[in-house]
This record gives C-alpha cells, structure tokens and sequence, in this order.
C-alpha cells in the first residue's frame, strides 16, 4: 500500500519538484535563526539598498531592513499559521461533516444549513472583520482563517460518509453489534481519508494566501514578521524599489505553488482510478 | 454449424492484447468462428474469459491504444474489419452489424428522445426523408413490441423500465437491418420475466430478418433457450464450439463439463422440511414504508416497500424469500436483522418482540442474527486484515482478542479457506473467496439465524455453486436457520426448503419449495416459474454426479 502510494506519487514529477519546494520552505522556516540570528526588524543597513548590494542580498527596505532576513523569517509566520488554521479547518469540517452525513434526516439539514449560512458570506471579508473584532495577533489570525475555511471540507466530509454509510462492510458492522463512535471512526473515516487529505492539503496554500492578504492590509500579527506585511508596507515606493515586494511576492508564489503540486500528487497517488486514465476493464 | 462461405460473419485466430502488467497478455487468444444467416451464436463463459472483447473487437469498440486487436481477422460478409479504412468501418458499422448492451438504464442518452436516438442511425446511414424516417420510427417501436409508438418516440428515457429501454436498444440495434446482430449480456440487468421477453423478441426479429445473431452470456439457462450454436470461453481461449445440442448434452471439454454441472437446478432429492418445535422468529404483518424525497419542511411521496408481510422460520429450516427487484425481499430481511425499522408488525424472535426495541435492546439479538450481502467486493472493510474483520463482532461483545483471533482463524478453515488468509487484506482475495470471509464473519458470533441477502448473485456460476454448498454444509452442522433471500428461483430450489414468492411488497405464496416448484398456487408464481430460461433442456445425467460429488469436499474447492 504504501510503496505503491510512493511510486505513484514519484511518478509525477510536479509533485516531487513540489515537495522539493516545500521541504525548502520548512528547512528554512526551521533554521531562520541560525541563517539571520538578528531580528528581522532590526534596521541593519542604509534604506533603499537594491538587491545584491554588500550585506544584503536580496535588498533592503525603507527603513533598512534586510529583505533577505524578513523571508526567511516570515516563512515561520506562514507556515505556522497556514498548517494550524488548516488542522483546526480540518477538525470541524471533518467533525460536523462526519456527523451530517452519517446520521442524515434533520442532523444533516441543521448541520448543512449551519454550513451554508458560512458559505454565503464572502470568505475575505469574513475573516477581515473577524481579525479586526478580536484584534490582530497569531491566535486570532488562526481562528478567522480556519472559520472561513471548513465549509469545503464539511462539504466533501458529509459526502463521503453519506456514500460510505450504506456500503456493506458498514452495514455489517451494524449488525455485528459496533459501537456508532466506532463505525465512524474506524470503518468509515479512514475509508474516506484519501479526498479529505488532497483537499485539506489545498486549504494550506489558501490559508496562506489568506494570511498574506490580511497582512498586506495590516491585519497580521504586529510582533511577527510576514510575507503579506512586507509587501504591504512596501506597496507605495513599488516604483522606486520594486524588490521590496517582489521577493516576498515570490517567496508566496514558490510556496503555494510547491503545495498545490504536493496536493495534486496525493490526489493521483490517493486516487488511482480518477488519475489513470483510458484503461480497459 | 456453416461453412465460411455463406457466413456472415467469421472470424478467424482474433487475438486482443491487453497492456502490460494485466493477469494475462492476450485478452483473447486466437478465437475462430462463424457466424451464418439465421444462427444464433452463443457466447458462454464466465467474468474475464475475454467474451465482452470479442463483441467489441468486432463493433471496433477497444479502448485503443491500451487494448487493441493483435492478431486474425473477421469478416463480415467476406470483408476484413480489421484491415479497412476508419471511414468504411464506421459505414459498416452502422449498416452491416447492430449491438444491444447490458445496462440499458445507461446505455441510452438521458437527454434524447427516443425517438430521435432511433433516427439517429437512419439520418446517418440511410436515404429516407424525414417522414419515411418518423414511419421507420414507428414500425420498428411496432416491432420490438412496446405499446403506444406515437407517444414513446417522444418520451425521454427516464420514463422508460429496464425492459422497454432494452426493447428500445433493440430497435435502435435493428433499425438498418443488419446482418449481424451482438448482444453483450443484454438481459443479464433485468428481472427474469423481462429476461423471458427479451428473449422471446430476440428469437422473434432474428427470424423476420434473418439476422445472425452473436449472444453473450454466462448462463447455460439462457443458452439453452436460444442458442442454435455454442462457443465456450476460458482465460480468453475457445475451449469448446459447436451445436447448441452437442455442447448442452454431450460436452466434451471438462470446463463445459464444469459449467453446466454448475447450472443451479430444483434437486428433487431433497427432503420435505417438517417443523420441530416453536418458531425461532416469527414475523407478523410486518410493514415498512420509505419516505422518498422528503427534507426539510417537504413530506415527500411514500413507497410501501413490505406490506402485510408473515413468515415464520423454524430451528433448521431455510426460508426463501424470492421476488423481482422492488418486490420488497431485501427490505424484510434488512427489517429483521435491524437495519431498517419496521413501521408495523411484528417480528418476534424467540418470544421478544424486536420491532420497536432502542439500539440498546436491540444489541443482544444482533449475536443471534446475522447477515450475509450481496456484493462481496463492498461488504468487507478494504483497510482492515481478514482477522480484524471476522472477529470484529465478538470483540465488539467482549470477546478478548487474541481469543477472537483464534476463532477467526477455525472460522477461514471452516469455511474452505487457509487459516493463513487471516493474515491478508480483502483486495487478495477473489469474489467467490471474499464471500467466504464474508460468511466467516456472519458465523463468528454463533449467531442462530442467518439472512443472506443474494448472496452468491454477484458471483460466477462455478463460484456460485461452490458458495451455496457450502452454505447449505454449514446450515447443516451447526443447525442454523437461514432466511436466503434471492431473486433466482433455480438458486432457491436448491437451497431452500421453504419458499416464499413476494410481489410489490406482499408475499403471494407461501410454501414448500416442493409444492411451490411441482404446484404452484398464484398466478405470478406460475409468470415466474415459466420464465426460468431453458426449461426444456434437463442437464445431462452424467453431470449431475459431478456436482454431488464435489459438495462433499468444499475444502478443495476454495479456487
């Protein structure tokens, strides 16, 4: 099982260039204080310096801080916030999903009427008023991007258990007397983990982009230095000092890119009948 | 049998390659035969012997480049389909030869009329205008027998049954007049009443248009309805070919021997069944009724799916519940083993009543009954190991795990297997192995009752007769009552000792499975009795020991 997962996922190469990328991310997430041990906030050199200058590689900004320090540590923020929103994401879509589509009747209307009262409202704008109620900082930033995120997975949840439930091995597990927690948990749930997985590892690259987009308008987290912020504080001398956003700008195209590859990969090797096409029966 | 010179169509060594890494290199490997005016061509063989491939190798339906003709050739009235061009081909296609499908509830374009799927082939293929197209239209709906033409043609096909859907593939099929005609299991979807239609309408247009006809089948029953010639298939070869008379009663290779002792048949010999004792369950007026398409502040339309519904099963006896699809068969035995619950009746199991009993009170009673399903390929969980699955239920009772395992593993021996199978997942195993596990796993809580829900419809015949000895050896020694539930009536024959016949929910008659074969009562036992498929053709004498002897050794029989 999981060999053939392996060879499938080595066969597509975006997929392996992707976790290439991402495993890059990280390292350089991980090692941020060995590679720029001083703050990213600390003004280390004359402003506007363009990139390849002497101390600083990437540039520095108006205020002369080193860019090349600012992504290396601001990588931390987005992946830090990118994963846990998505597991906090994952753990009540996948929840309320489970629940909806596996008891049905009116748990499934409540549930799914609960879910669509989320949907009809802009995920942006959601999550923009969110961060300003409960005010900018790494937890609140979490909460909104995950509150506006497990809509889908609830979605994709409830459907997968509504096609589970009536397969016969859960059928059987009724009548050989199991417990309810244990006919989700342990028949269906991992039956339909391969969909939840893919989608799940999608949400990271929005939950990315979310807290980009909430930076740039400056709604991140005042102590933490971000990708979104960077570009943001930068915006006004775009003209005169295009590097001061385009490395960060970068920095969240490589990464979202490297997820999505990585996410497309499990989908072929989690997925084998969709990703094979043309075979005969 | 014909020469090749009035055949219309023959073939000769057709070899289909299937790409690497498949159980086998060639799909088909060198198939000769012909096909003449006026013959009925039976293609037999069981699921993968390559049957379907060698209909659409001819209709140019492989899905190339994976699988592709690697050899041979066919001709249809003298030329070679293989070898033309893609434009003649599809010309030929149209004209010369005509196929009908196995599903006909997909075999139709949802979104067309019928009538104009029916023109669709004359617009193409033919000179009429569009009124001799509307009068074609007409006369061939005529002909395939459905009622009212004028309005068919305008409906769409949701509208349609399963059997006047394939009527409507026919026509399709017959609308150029074709010599050939290819039906690739094209009643195998359908109830057997409709099968006996559909057959008889086959039998009829092949006649007024001296057609040749390519039959695929897997069932003997059918084959010797309407077969005038036979060809067996095996692992992609022909192992046997000749006269529908020849291969029926003097098969001579040993896999048609095989086959044909594997037809289920009423057993004569069996022994009336007579009650000992108190009934083990008891059911009562039992109703059930689904509520479809019903939600949020919407009621929805109500189905009555059992109605009215008594039966009662003795301590060793096996019940028969047979009915077409929608007859409501499935429903009772989901009714009594708690799947569903009923909304009336009463169903009363050693004394208790377990309609309207909580999930709490119900749980006890679930050791007592279990359940057996039909598709062996959805009924055991794919993530867990064979152990994990068939001790899952005495764990569940408190059962402690290693012991459970153990039982699991005289569970697999029991039931033909390798004890060692415990150790494996349920993607090694075949259909016919899986529903053994599955049958494991029903007997590891020593439950008094068994409902099997079709359980050997999903397999092939071989397999199937394997299965329902063994059930039949099981039931025997550990004195188990069985509610078998099933749509073939020659599958209950011979198994069942009591017989029940529902329709639309009511069971019309109740008996023994002697009286209900030998006299039967209603009128819709009669319609079912004689749609049975080759019912003037008995199996060979010879065979029949074949199959005797074999039941008596399930363990070698795990294939």
């Amino acid at each position: 099982m999981s060999r053939d997962f392996w060879r499938a996922f080595a066969n597509n190469y975006g997929a392996v260039i992707g976790l290439a990328l991402l495993l890059a991310v990280v390292l350089m997430a991980a090692f941020a204080d060995v590679i720029y041990p001083r703050s990213p906030w600390s003004m280390v050199t004359t402003p506007f310096q363009p990139p390849l200058s002497d101390d600083v590689l990437l540039g520095s900004d108006t205020l002369g801080r080193d860019i090349a320090a600012g992504i290396v540590h601001g990588s931390r923020v987005s992946l830090l916030i990118g994963l846990t929103s998505s597991a906090v994401a994952l753990f009540i879509g996948v929840t309320l999903g489970a629940l909806a589509g596996y008891f049905g009747g009116w748990v499934d209307d409540a549930i799914m009427r609960f879910t669509e009262l989320f949907q009809t409202i802009p995920n942006f704008v959601l999550a923009v008023v969110l961060v300003a109620i409960f005010t900018p900082s790494i937890g609140s930033l979490v909460a909104a991007i995950a509150i506006v995120s497990w809509p889908p997975l609830a979605r994709l949840a409830r459907g997968e258990f509504l096609s589970l439930r009536s397969r016969e091995f859960v059928l059987a597990a009724v009548t050989t007397g199991q417990s309810t927690t244990r006919i989700i948990l342990r028949e269906i749930l991992p039956n339909s983990l391969s969909p939840i997985i893919v989608a799940a590892s999608l949400t990271v690259a929005t939950a990315i982009l979310l807290e980009s987009a909430l930076s740039f308008l400056g709604l991140g987290d005042p102590n933490m230095m971000s990708w979104g912020y960077m570009i943001g504080a930068s915006r006004t001398v775009i003209r005169q000092a295009w590097w001061m956003s385009f490395f960060p700008g970068i920095a969240i195209l490589i990464t979202v890119l490297a997820i999505n590859l990585v996410g497309e990969g499990l989908n072929d090797a989690l997925n084998p009948k969709l990703a094979r096409k043309g075979r005969g029966r | 049998m014909t020469t090749s010179e009035q055949a219309v169509l023959a073939l000769r060594d057709l070899s289909v390659s299937l790409p690497p890494g498949g159980d086998r290199p060639l799909a088909v490997d060198q198939v000769t035969f012909s096909v003449a005016r006026e013959e009925i061509l039976c293609i037999v063989g069981e699921s993968g012997s390559g049957k379907s491939m060698v209909a659409h190798a001819i209709m140019g339906l492989l899905p190339e480049p994976y699988v592709k003709v690697a050899g041979g050739s066919a001709r249809l009235n003298g030329e070679n389909l293989f070898t033309m061009s893609r434009a003649r081909q599809r010309a030929v296609r149209g004209i010369g030869m005509g196929m009908i499908f196995q599903e006909p509830m997909t075999a139709l374009n949802p979104l067309m009329r019928v009538g104009e799927q029916i023109e669709e082939a004359l617009k193409l293929h033919s000179r009429l205008d569009s009124r001799g197209r509307r009068a074609r239209v007409l006369e061939l709906l005529q002909d395939v027998g459905l009622p009212n033409p004028g309005d068919l043609r305008r409906s769409y096909p949701f509208r349609l049954s399963g059997g006047q859907r394939q009527r409507v593939m026919i026509a399709i099929a017959l609308a150029l007049e074709p010599d050939l005609l290819i039906a690739d299991e094209p009643t195998t979807a359908l109830d057997v009443t409709t099968q006996k239609q559909i057959l008889d309408l086959i039998r009829k247009v092949q006649t007024a248009c001296g057609m040749g006809v390519i039959f695929i089948t897997h069932d003997f029953g059918v084959v010797a309805e309407i077969a005038t010639s036979v060809a067996v298939m095996q692992h992609g070869k022909c192992v046997e070919y000749g006269s529908a008379d020849t291969v029926l009663n003097r098969p001579e290779h040993p896999y048609t021997r095989e086959l044909i002792a594997a037809v289920p048949h009423y057993i004569e010999h069996r022994e009336d069944f007579t009650p000992k004792g108190q009934a083990l369950l008891k059911a009562e007026a039992v109703r059930k009724v689904f509520r479809v398409g019903s939600g949020f502040l919407r009621r929805g339309r109500e189905l009555v799916a059992a109605d009215n519904v008594s039966l009662s099963i003795h301590p060793g006896e096996t019940v028969g519940v047979v009915g077409e699809s929608g007859s409501g068969k499935s429903t009772l035995g989901r009714c009594i083993v708690g799947l569903h619950k009923a909304d009336g009746g009463r169903i009363v199991f050693q004394g208790t009543d377990l309609v309207g009993l909580s999930r709490k009170r119900f749980r006890p009673f679930r050791k007592d009954v279990q359940m057996i399903f039909q598709d062996p390929y959805a009924s055991l969980n794919p993530r867990y190991r064979v152990a994990d699955i068939i001790s899952q239920g005495p764990i569940a009772f408190g059962t402690p795990r290693k012991q459970a395992h153990a039982r699991a593993e005289e569970l697999l021996e029991l039931v033909g297997l390798d004890p060692s199978a415990a150790r494996r997942f349920p993607h090694e195993f075949s259909g016919g192995q899986r529903q053994r596990i599955s049958i494991a796993r029903a007997l590891a809580l020593d439950p008094k009752l068994l409902i099997a829900d079709e359980p050997v419809s999903a397999l092939d015949v071989s397999v199937q007769t394997q299965v329902l000895d063994l059930l039949d050896d099981i039931r025997h020694q550990l004195g188990l009552s069985m509610l078998f539930i099933t749509h073939d009536l020659r599958v209950a024959a011979q198994v069942c000792d009591t017989i029940a016949v529902m329709q639309t929910g009511r069971i019309v008659e109740l008996g023994s499975c002697r009286d209900v074969f030998s006299r039967p009562q209603h009128e819709y036992t009669r319609t079912l009795l004689d749609a049975i498929p080759g019912q003037g053709w008995e199996i060979p004498k010879d065979l029949r020991h074949l199959r005797a002897d074999r039941a008596r050794r399930p363990r070698e029989l795990s294939q």
